[in-house]
C-alpha cells in the first residue's frame, strides 16, 4: 500500500546540511504545489465537459450562456487564465464550488474535521493493535503467530476497502444491528450539541452529551475499525521488521547476558529503539489513511473530504477538485516532513550529529 | 505440480544448474535462478500466490470456455433476474439477468489487462527516468527527481482520480492514470541502483570504448536495474488491482456493461441487503487475486531481498 | 510471552468496546419530520436560480407564488399571493391584484412591490430558469416598463404577444415566479447583485416553512413559519437528510430513524411493501424517458429505421422489472396530466415488424450504432436491456457511458448517434414540452436555441409552425386538439422514442400522514404532514 522513503542521504550531513535540507524541503514543497496547480489547471481545461453548462444547466437561454462564458474568462488566452487561477489559489481563493455555491475553502474547512476524526480513530486502533502484533510476531519469528500476523496483514492489504465496508455494513449494521449505519450521527442527535471543533467525539464529550457521544461512537466504530485494520497491517509489518533489527543488536545480547528480564528487553530496550522509525511509519500511515478515506467515506456516507472530492469529481466541479486535491497533497507533504523532523529529533544517533 | 516432478527426474539438469563451478555465464545465471526457485518453492504462501496468479492467467485465457453464459447479454428479465447462486448460476445472476460467474470469469481479462498494461507502461518510464537521472547526475538528476517527488507527494488514488477526471471515465483512461501514478517509485529504485553501478569498472570500460550515453544506459545500466524493478512491480500488482477496482467502484474506471469487478460491486451495492451475492462475488474475486499477488510478492521478497529475510 | 498476549487482549477489548451495541433510538422527535433524499442536486436556494428537483420541492414548501393549481387536477388554476387578475382586450396585458393581509416569514407585508421586484429581478439576474419569463418578451432592458407597479397592491404584466392565458398562468406557478421578500433581499444587495449572493444560501419567502440551514450534500433544516397565511404546519421542524443510497434509506426507515424515504430502488420498494409499519405512496411525475435519434446519422435519418427502433424497446418488461414501480409506459411527448395529452401507446416490442421496417429501409442485416448513456444506475440498466432487444433485429448497439456533463455536452453538440435521456417539463403547460420536442426554428449548426428537436437535427419547419400556433390559441379545447395532433405526428415520424413517464414513490412510516405527491416537484407538499 505505502511507499515509505526514509531519507537516508541527508541525514549524514552536519549542521549546514541541515539547513540545506530545509532549503531543499521548502523548494520541494514550492515546486510540488506549483506542479499541482499546473496539473489541476490543465485537468480543468481538458475535461470533456462544457464548464459553462455546469454553471447554467441545460435549460438556460443562449444569452445567459454567453454571459457566463465571458464571466468565467473562457475567452482569454490560456496562460492568462492560468495566471489568474494561480494568483487566486495562492491566496487561498479556489473560487466557488458549483455544487454548494460556497467558497471552496469554507467547504473544505467543514469537511476536513470529519476526515480527520475518522483517520485519527483509524490510526489509534491501528497503532494499538499493530505494534503489539508486530512485536509478538518478531519475538516468535517464524512460528505460527508470526505467520498468522503476516497473513492477517496481507489480507488487509488485499481486500478492497470499499467492499469490506459494504460487507461490514451488511453484517454489523443491517443483519446484526451492532453498529449504527452510514453517516456521522443520527439525525435526532444532530442538534443536541453545538459544533465547536468539528470533531464530534470531542464536541459531544466536552459538552457532556453522552447519549450523542455514544451515538457518534457507534457510527464511527465500523469505518474507524476498517481504516484501523488497513493501517494496522502496515504498522505490524514494519514493527516486526524494526524489532527483528533491534533484537539482533549487540546491546540486546549484552542485556540478556546481564540477566535483564526478557519482557524488559523486548518492551523497554528493543521497542524504545524501534519506536524511532516507527514514529515515521505511523505518521506516514496516517497520511495514507487520507487516501483510504476517499473510498471509505463513499461507502459510509461520511461527510468528509473524500466524499467531497468524489462528489466534485463526478459533477465536474473542478474548483472543488483542485482545492481538495491540493489540501490532501499539502497534508501529505506536511506529514512527510513532520515524520522526517520527528525522526531527526527522536533518534539520538541522528541528533548527535546535528 | 507435474512440472516439478519432471525437474526432479532430470537429475543431470539439476546438477548442471547447481554446479559450484559454472562453466558459462548462462550456466551461472540459470543456476542462480534455479536456487532462487528452490528457495521460493519452500515458501508455501508464495507458492499459493503463484498458483492463484497462474489460475488467473488461465481463467483469463480460457474465459470463453469456462464461462457458461455470455457476460454481456443477460437472460429473460422477467424470470432470470437476481437469482441466488445455484447449480445453473454458480454465483447467481445480477439485475440484468446476467450470470455473475460468467462476468467474474470474463472480468479476469480486464484485471489482467490493467495489471499488464500498467506494468508495460510504468516500468519503462520509471526505468528510463531513474537510470537517466542516476547516470547523468547533476541538474538532470535534480530536475527528474523533483518531478518524481511531485508525483510521490500525492496519494496514488487521489492523483489517479484527478487524472481520470481530466481524461474522462473509461478503462483505458484508468490504466493511463494508474500508470502515470505508478512509475515514480520505480524511478527512485532505478536511480539508486544506477548510482551503485554507474562507476563500475565494466561501465567505465564501455564508456572508454566510445559508446554513447544512450547506449550505455539502455544496453548496460537498464538490464542491471531490471530485476529489482520487476520485483518491485510484482509487489505493486495488488495495489494496482485495488486502485483499478476503486476507480471502477467510483464509476470512473471501466464502464458498463464491461464486466470489471469494481464496477460490478458498485452495481450490486444497491441490491446489497436482499441480493447479497451481486456485490459479494466480484469482491471475493478481487480479494483472492489481490491476495495471490501479495503472497507471490511477499514470497519473492523473502527469496530475493536478503535484507527482509532476517 | 504472557505479557504480549495480555497486551493484545487488552487492545482487542478496546476495539470490541468500540463495537459494543449501542441501542439506536428507534423514533424520530414527535415535532420533526425527517426525510431521506438525495439532495446533492441543490445548487441554490434563490427562486431566480432554482431549477432542480429537490430545490424545487424545497421552495414549494417554503415560498408562495402568485398563482397555484390543484395538484389533483392541474386545470384548476387559482390565485395564491395574487387575489385576482384581469386580461386586457388585446390579450397582451395581465393586471394582478395582490391578496391583502399576507406576510413574509420576516413579518414584512406582501405587496405589489415584492411581486414586481421578484419578476424583474429574475429577468435581470438571467439565471437558468429566466427563460420561463423572458419567453414573453421581457429582457433586462425593457422589464422595468413591461412589469410595472400600478398601486400598492396591483401591478401590470405586459407581454409582446397574446399568448394563451393558461400558458402565462402556468409559467407563473413555476419556482422562478415565487415571490421574494423585497425589503429583506434589498437589505442584502451588494454591488447591484439583487441580493443574489445572499439569497442563494438564505431565505426570504412566505411559505409554510422557513429554511433555517442548507448544508450541501448533508442536510436542509426548516422551521414552521408562524407568519404563514394558510393553516399552520403541524410539524415544528422539517429536515431533509442527504442519503443517496436506497438500501441505506430503507434500513433507516425500517429502524424508524427517518420518517420518509425518497430515493428507493424497485427492490427496496418491493421489500418495504410487505412491512406492516411502512406505507407507500405514488404519484405520476412529469418527467419522460426517451431516446433521441440523431438525424445526422445516415441510418437513423431513414424514417423506417426511426419507426423500427420504436418497435425494438421492450417497454413492458423494462417497466415491470428493472424500472418496476418507477415508471409507467407512455409514448407521447406530453406527460399524463397535461392539457392535450395523448394517451395511446401504439408501440411494443415487435422484432418481426422492426425487421420488416429495416428491410424496407434497405438494411435487412441491421447496422451498428452508439448510444450515449449517462452512467446512473437506472439509465445504464435500461440501455443494457435495449442492447439485447436491438440485437435481435441485427442492430448492434454500443453503449458509450459518461457522466451527466459529458453526455449532455455531446448531445448539445449533436455528435451523438442515440442519446438516452430524461426530460422534465418546466411548468404545467403543454407548450413546455412542445417547445422542445416539436419546435426547431433554426436547424443550422450555430443555432442559438437548442431544443431537443435541434439536438437531434430534426428539421421540422411545418411542425414548428403548428406548435407556434398552439401557443396563441386562447380556447383550451381547441388548443388541446392541436397538441394531440402534434403528438400523433410525432409518434409516426419523430426521431424521439418516448418510452416511459416517471412515477415518484415515497415510503413512509405508517403514522406519518398527509404527504402530498404532486405532478411536479414543487407540488410535493409536507405542509400538512402529521405523525
Amino acid at each position: 500500500m505505502t511507499d515509505i522513503t526514509i531519507q537516508s542521504e541527508g541525514r549524514a550531513s552536519a549542521l549546514p546540511g541541515w539547513i540545506i535540507k530545509f532549503g531543499k524541503l521548502a523548494s520541494t514543497v514550492a515546486v510540488t504545489l506549483f506542479g499541482l496547480l499546473l496539473v489541476t489547471f490543465l485537468i480543468g481545461r481538458v475535461v470533456p465537459v462544457d464548464p459553462v453548462l455546469s454553471v447554467v444547466g441545460d435549460r438556460a437561454s443562449p444569452s445567459t450562456y454567453d454571459r457566463v462564458y465571458l464571466e468565467l474568462g473562457l475567452d482569454r488566452p490560456l496562460y492568462e487564465q492560468f495566471y489568474l487561477y494561480a494568483k487566486k489559489a495562492v491566496t487561498g481563493d479556489f473560487g466557488e464550488s458549483l455544487l454548494t455555491k460556497k467558497p471552496i475553502i469554507s467547504d473544505i474547512a467543514r469537511a476536513f474535521p470529519a476526515t480527520l476524526e475518522l483517520a485519527t480513530v483509524g490510526i489509534i486502533i491501528g497503532t494499538l493493535l499493530g505494534i503489539p502484533a508486530g512485536v509478538w510476531a518478531a519475538v516468535r519469528q517464524g512460528r505460527l503467530i508470526d505467520q498468522l500476523v503476516r497473513i492477517f496483514g496481507l489480507v488487509g492489504y488485499s481486500a478492497p476497502i470499499f467492499w469490506l465496508g459494504l460487507m461490514g455494513l451488511l453484517l454489523f449494521y443491517a443483519k446484526w444491528g451492532l453498529v449504527a449505519g452510514p453517516g456521522r450521527i443520527d439525525i435526532s442527535y444532530e442538534y443536541a450539541f453545538t459544533s465547536k471543533t468539528g470533531l464530534m467525539l470531542l464536541d459531544t464529550a466536552m459538552q457532556g452529551q453522552w447519549a450523542a457521544f455514544r451515538n457518534v461512537v457507534s457510527h464511527i466504530a465500523l469505518p474507524g475499525a476498517l481504516l484501523g485494520y488497513l493501517s494496522m497491517a502496515y504498522i505490524a509489518r514494519m514493527t516486526r521488521s524494526f524489532m527483528l533489527n533491534e533484537l539482533a543488536q549487540e546491546y540486546i545480547v549484552t542485556a540478556r547476558v546481564k540477566g535483564v528480564a526478557e519482557w524488559r528487553i523486548i518492551w523497554v530496550h528493543a521497542l524504545r529503539n524501534a519506536a524511532v522509525p516507527l514514529v515515521t511509519v505511523i505518521a506516514l500511515s496516517y497520511a495514507h489513511l487520507l487516501e483510504g478515506s476517499v473510498l471509505t467515506e463513499t461507502v459510509f456516507a461520511w461527510p468528509g473530504l473524500g466524499q467531497y472530492l468524489t462528489n466534485s469529481l463526478q459533477n465536474a466541479d473542478m474548483n472543488a477538485v483542485l482545492g481538495s486535491t491540493l489540501l490532501i497533497g499539502m497534508v501529505f507533504v506536511g506529514l512527510n516532513i513532520l515524520s522526517d523532523l520527528l525522526y531527526t529529533l527522536l533518534d539520538p544517533r541522528v541528533r548527535s550529529r546535528l | 505440480m507435474t512440472e516439478l516432478d519432471a525437474d526432479h527426474a532430470n537429475q543431470g539438469l539439476r546438477q548442471w544448474l547447481l554446479s559450484e563451478q559454472p562453466a558459462s555465464r548462462r550456466q551461472a545465471r540459470s543456476g542462480q535462478a534455479y536456487r532462487a526457485w528452490l528457495a521460493f518453492r519452500a515458501n508455501r504462501l508464495g507458492m499459493l500466490g503463484l498458483g492463484i496468479v497462474l489460475a488467473l492467467v488461465l481463467v483469463a485465457i480460457f474465459a470463453g470456455f469456462i464461462a457458461p453464459y455470455d457476460p454481456l447479454l443477460g437472460g429473460d428479465l422477467r424470470t432470470e433476474r437476481l437469482l441466488p447462486p445455484s447449480w445453473d448460476h454458480l454465483m447467481g445472476t445480477d439485475d440484468l439477468a446476467r450470470d455473475i460467474f460468467s462476468r467474474v470469469v470474463h472480468g479476469s481479462r480486464v484485471t489482467l489487462l490493467v495489471v499488464g498494461l500498467v506494468a508495460i507502461i510504468a516500468t519503462p518510464v520509471g526505468l528510463l527516468v531513474g537510470t537517466t537521472a542516476g547516470y547523468f547526475g547533476g541538474w538532470v538528476d535534480t530536475v527528474l527527481m523533483r518531478v518524481t517527488d511531485i508525483f510521490l507527494a500525492f496519494p496514488r488514488l487521489i492523483l489517479a482520480l484527478a487524472f481520470v477526471a481530466a481524461l474522462g471515465p473509461g478503462i483505458e483512461n484508468a490504466i493511463i492514470a494508474i500508470a502515470i501514478t505508478s512509475w515514480p517509485p520505480y524511478a527512485r529504485l532505478a536511480r539508486a541502483e544506477t548510482l551503485t553501478i554507474r562507476n563500475a569498472e565494466h561501465i567505465d570500460a564501455i564508456r572508454l570504448q566510445g559508446a554513447s550515453s544512450g547506449r550505455i544506459i539502455w544496453g548496460h545500466v537498464v538490464p542491471l536495474c531490471l530485476s529489482s524493478v520487476i520485483i518491485r512491480v510484482t509487489l505493486d500488482m495488488a495495489g494496482i488491482i485495488l486502485t483499478a477496482a476503486g476507480l471502477g467502484f467510483l464509476g470512473l474506471g471501466a464502464q458498463p456493461p464491461q464486466p470489471e469487478w469494481g464496477a460490478m460491486i458498485a452495481a450490486g451495492r444497491k441490491f446489497l441487503i436482499d441480493y447479497w451475492w451481486v456485490a459479494t462475488m466480484p469482491g471475493l474475486a478481487i480479494f483472492i487475486v489481490s491476495l495471490g499477488f501479495n503472497f507471490l510478492g511477499d514470497g519473492l521478497r523473502d527469496v530475493l531481498d536478503p535484507k527482509a529475510q532476517k | 510471552m504472557k505479557h504480549v498476549q495480555k497486551f493484545v487482549a487488552v487492545a482487542l477489548m478496546c476495539t470490541a468496546a468500540a463495537f459494543a451495541p449501542v441501542k439506536a433510538q428507534a423514533e424520530t422527535p414527535a415535532d420533526t419530520l425527517i426525510q431521506a433524499w438525495a439532495i446533492d442536486d441543490i445548487i441554490s436556494l434563490d427562486p431566480a436560480e432554482v431549477f432542480e428537483f429537490t430545490a424545487s420541492e424545497l421552495l414549494g414548501n417554503t415560498y408562495q407564488g402568485l398563482i397555484g393549481y390543484d395538484v389533483k387536477d392541474v386545470s384548476k388554476i387559482f390565485g395564491v399571493i395574487a387575489e385576482k387578475w384581469e386580461i386586457s382586450e388585446d390579450g397582451k396585458t395581465f393586471t394582478f391584484t395582490i391578496r391583502p393581509g399576507m406576510k413574509f416569514a420576516s413579518g414584512n407585508p406582501i405587496t405589489a412591490e415584492d411581486a414586481v421586484y421578484t419578476l424583474q429581478r429574475a429577468v435581470k439576474l438571467d439565471k437558468s430558469p429566466a427563460f420561463i419569463l423572458t419567453q414573453f418578451g421581457f429582457s433586462a432592458d425593457n422589464v422595468d416598463e413591461k412589469i410595472r407597479k400600478t398601486g400598492d397592491m396591483t401591478f401590470e404584466f405586459e407581454m409582446d404577444n397574446n399568448y394563451a392565458p393558461t400558458l402565462v398562468l402556468y409559467c407563473l406557478t413555476a419556482t422562478v415566479g415565487f415571490i421574494v421578500d423585497s425589503e429583506l433581499v434589498k437589505s442584502h444587495e451588494v454591488d447591484g447583485d439583487f441580493g443574489y449572493n445572499w439569497l442563494k444560501t438564505n431565505y426570504a419567502g412566505s411559505g409554510a416553512f422557513s429554511i433555517r440551514e442548507w448544508r450541501a450534500n448533508e442536510v436542509v433544516a426548516m422551521d414552521r413559519n408562524d407568519n404563514y397565511s394558510g393553516d399552520p404546519a403541524p410539524m415544528a421542524h422539517a429536515i431533509y437528510r442527504h442519503i443517496p443510497e436506497g438500501a441505506t434509506e430503507r434500513l433507516l426507515l425500517e429502524k424508524g430513524d427517518i420518517d420518509i424515504a425518497r430515493k428507493l430502488t424497485p427492490e427496496d420498494i418491493t421489500a418495504l411493501s410487505s412491512n406492516p409499519d411502512i406505507a407507500i405512496d405514488k404519484g405520476v411525475k412529469g418527467s419522460i424517458y426517451y431516446l433521441g435519434l440523431n438525424q445526422k446519422n445516415e441510418y437513423l435519418s431513414k424514417p423506417e429505421v426511426r419507426q423500427a427502433i420504436k418497435y425494438l424497446v421492450d417497454y413492458d418488461t423494462i417497466a415491470d422489472t428493472i424500472m418496476k414501480g418507477m415508471v409507467v409506459k407512455h409514448q407521447a411527448f406530453l406527460p399524463l396530466g397535461f392539457l392535450g395529452v395523448l394517451e395511446d401507446n401504439p408501440f411494443s416490442l415487435n422484432v418481426e415488424k422492426a425487421k420488416e421496417l429495416l428491410a424496407a429501409a434497405g438494411l435487412p442485416d441491421g447496422f451498428s450504432v452508439t448510444m450515449d448513456t449517462r452512467n446512473t444506475a437506472d439509465i445504464t440498466a435500461m440501455a443494457q436491456a435495449m442492447q439485447q432487444t436491438f440485437a435481435e433485429a441485427g442492430i448492434k448497439l454500443e453503449i458509450i457511458p459518461g457522466d451527466g456533463g459529458q453526455t449532455l455536452t455531446k448531445y448539445r453538440a449533436r455528435t451523438h448517434d442515440i442519446y438516452i435521456g430524461r426530460w422534465g417539463p418546466d411548468y404545467q403547460d403543454p407548450h413546455t414540452n412542445a417547445d422542445t420536442f416539436a419546435r426547431n426554428p433554426d436547424n443550422s449548426d450555430d443555432a442559438k436555441s437548442k431544443p431537443l428537436a435541434w439536438r437531434n437535427a430534426w428539421d421540422i419547419p411545418e411542425m414548428t409552425k403548428k406548435a407556434d400556433a398552439a401557443v396563441l390559441e386562447a380556447d383550451a379545447a381547441k388548443r388541446a386538439e392541436m397538441y394531440i395532433e402534434l403528438q400523433k405526428e410525432s409518434q409516426e415520424t419523430s426521431p424521439f422514442v418516448i418510452m416511459f413517464q416517471e412515477i415518484e414513490v415515497i415510503a413512509r412510516r405508517k403514522n406519518v400522514e398527509g404527504f402530498v405527491v404532486g405532478p411536479s416537484f414543487n407540488d410535493n407538499s409536507f405542509k400538512a404532514v402529521t405523525k
